[in-house]
């Protein structure tokens, strides 16, 4: 079954570049901003966009994501309202891919088989849950997958040769490569070794890999881009939504275009990944 | 609920870490490889009798067990029912049966070539017990506790100091437990080659429940045998406070299959579980999936976990070990709420009954027992683990007393 997530990374091949994968919590810092950041973000550069389902304990978070979830949560957000804004933002987007991203409690109390059905219903490409380890593989990636979302994982340093089989068993649409041993937001990868990691991955699966943790600029996501299909871009576009607030915490008029000059200003970087090195 | 009765109830977990539907690994990829590191290194040595040895030897001489079987004859007087014994744990070295476990796992890490301990800690009385192991064996240790509950537990936040470990408060979400938990969790994400996470109750991923548990059973193992010597038989009824569950699952595992023994888990009921101000994750909370298991969690209708609440900062966890929720469902244990001010008149009852000064976390044990002893009769026998002494609790007593030291 060809996904829209599969059919973007064709279209990538295609242009020869890698995609840029931009990923907001729902609901920060209101549900309408948002969803006006989430609109904006195609048109800005982003290949394909996470959205994460915000969680009270985000255990592989840095303070960044951390942060916010909270202001997510704080202004009310809830999974019934992050499904909702998947299905604004499809009315009006048709073609890029999204993936919902999170923690398995929310889901797990939503109600797995509701919750597979209605976010492919709000038009839902795949999902990624971060404590879900291939051991668990019968709880949601088997259902979500026979329903006709990609489930999508990461892949870690800690991840070995015999280990990766089991990961990559079972997963679709594309592998995460989480480029550094920390949570998100921290540290900055060795580019050197994301090469070899990618190149290790690869051999192992014919999915396209993205490679993210720890990027923050155009220079790193056009480096990270010569030998990864994706570079994810997290933590620097929720710090811009932070730096963007007013004193109150609140959406300020220049909150969206923070985020989309930043996003503008990484797809710059992805799109001369390839081009440095086979010119069209 | 009540599901089918196994044979036993001593086999769990299986091979994947599940007590029915609970337990399991639910981790970040990059700890799986960890925790499967972990599980084969606690196989082995479960299977190696140097390191039985080892750690016999220092139950024996540095925490001083087996630790006494106490029958509380004052106590029993006043209640007017069943004989009341407890197993004093609080005796122990560092004041609490954390040490059991922490003796159990730092033998473990070195076992393993790791050359630095984190842990999270509530009360301090956990941290209290790694930053003890750290010093006893030369490590250095890492320790993270709320900001919250450093503010309220400062003589164990200085006790954690003067042994020589690092202490780092942690004022994410409300600054308790759960947020320590948090914040080790994303340590031991970033510094997986040389750190060893020394987790403090008998939750997380497997195999932290089963192995907490194993190393804590040696209070329901010696308590079994005391009892027998001194009263010829079993007792009627075990009582423990249960947080996550570390001490309870300790006095009850070795009694579980002994049909005749009722057993009674206490949760902290704080302002009463009407409200969300409490910390009973069984009596008042329901499954999901947190720090690496499925178990019985305080948590809203979003599956956003609600901070739990009790007097004592060690019960305010807002989950509980996964064998508690297996033992919960199957019905084999009787959990029970136990609110704040229950457990601050229980406190006052044993200090001037048996001139012993508990700490808040067993008080909550005690109030129940207090509930229990009268409707028994005075041949039966209640048993209760004494797991904590009070001293670090005379501040927060005193301001709920409305006294000024």
């Amino acid at each position: 079954m060809s996904t829209r997530i599969d059919q973007r990374f064709g279209d990538l091949r295609k242009e020869g570049r890698p995609g840029l994968v931009t990923f907001i919590s729902a609901g920060d810092p209101d549900y309408d901003t948002s969803l006006a950041i989430l609109r904006a973000m195609p048109g800005a550069g982003a290949d394909i966009i996470e959205l994460g389902m915000p969680f009270s304990d985000p255990m592989a978070e840095g303070p960044p994501i951390q942060r916010a979830s909270e202001r997510a949560l704080r202004g009310g957000q809830t999974m019934v309202k992050t499904l909702a804004m998947v299905r604004e933002f499809r009315k009006g987007d048709t073609t890029t891919p999204l993936v919902l991203m999170g923690y398995y409690n929310p889901i797990y109390i939503y109600g797995n088989e509701r919750f597979i059905a209605d976010a492919l219903a709000a038009g839902a490409d795949g999902l990624i849950v971060v404590d879900l380890p291939p051991e668990a593989d019968e709880e949601l990636c088997l259902p979500a997958i026979k329903a006709g979302l990609n489930f999508i994982r990461l892949a870690t340093p800690t991840t070995d040769d015999k280990r990766l089989p089991a990961v990559l068993a079972n997963i679709s649409g594309f592998v995460y490569y989480v480029s550094i041993t920390g949570i998100t937001g921290t540290a900055s990868p060795d580019t050197g070794r994301v090469a070899n990691a990618v190149k290790r991955i690869k051999g192992h699966t014919r999915l396209p890999v993205a490679v993210g943790f720890g990027v923050k600029t155009a220079e790193q996501a056009r480096t990270i881009g010569l030998d990864a299909d994706g570079v994810v871009v997290g933590s620097a576009l929720v710090n811009a939504i932070a730096a963007s607030l007013d004193p109150r915490g609140g959406a300020s008029s220049s909150t969206v275009s923070a985020v989309t000059e930043l996003t503008q200003e990484l797809a710059r970087g992805v799109r001369e990944a390839r081009r440095a090195v086979n010119p069209a | 609920m009540t599901i089918a009765t196994p044979n036993s109830f001593r086999t769990g977990p299986d091979e994947r870490g599940h007590f029915g539907i609970f337990g399991g690994r639910f981790v970040a990829e990059t700890l799986m490889p960890l925790i499967l590191d972990l599980e084969a290194a606690y196989e082995a040595a479960k299977r190696d009798p140097a390191y039985r040895a080892q750690l016999d030897d220092l139950n024996t001489h540095y925490t001083g067990r087996p630790s006494p079987l106490y029958f509380a004859e004052r106590l029993t007087a006043q209640l007017g029912g069943a004989k009341i014994y407890f197993k004093r744990d609080e005796l122990n070295h560092t004041g609490s049966h954390k040490i059991n476990n922490c003796l159990g796992q730092i033998l473990l890490a070195m076992r393993m070539g790791k050359t630095r301990i984190i842990a999270e800690t509530g009360a301090g009385q956990h941290g209290v017990a790694v930053a003890t192991v750290a010093a006893r064996f030369g490590l250095p240790a890492v320790v993270y506790m709320g900001a919250t509950d450093v503010e309220r537990q400062k003589p164990n936040v200085f006790r954690m100091r003067l042994l020589g470990a690092e202490l780092r408060p942690v004022t994410a979400g409300n600054g308790t437990l759960k947020d320590a938990m948090n914040e080790a969790l994303r340590d031991w994400v970033t510094n997986v080659n040389d750190t060893y996470y020394l987790i403090g109750t008998a939750a997380g991923p497997h195999p932290y429940p089963a192995m907490v548990r194993d190393f804590q059973s040696v209070i329901g193992i010696e308590a079994r045998e005391q009892m027998l010597t001194r009263e010829g038989r079993l007792p009627d009824a075990l009582v423990a406070c249960v947080g996550g569950g570390s001490n309870a699952i300790g006095l009850f595992h070795p009694f579980l299959d002994d049909k005749d023994v009722k057993i009674y888990g206490v949760e902290a009921g704080g302002h009463g579980l009407e409200g969300i101000e409490h910390a009973a994750s069984l009596t008042g909370g329901r499954p999901g999936v947190l720090h690496g298991n499925r178990t019985y969690l305080l948590q809203d209708d979003d599956g956003q976990i609600i901070e739990g609440h009790s007097i004592s900062a060690g019960l305010d966890y807002p989950g509980v070990g996964p064998e508690h929720s297996w033992l919960h469902e199957t019905g084999r244990v009787t959990y029970v709420p136990v609110t704040d001010k229950e457990a601050l008149d229980a406190f006052q009852l044993l200090t001037r009954a048996e001139g012993i000064i508990p700490a808040l976390e067993p008080a909550h044990a005690l109030a129940h027992v207090a509930k229990l002893a009268p409707t028994m009769g005075k041949d039966e026998i209640i048993l209760m683990n004494l797991c904590g002494r009070g001293d670090k609790d005379v501040f927060t007593v005193a301001k709920h007393l409305g006294m000024d030291i």
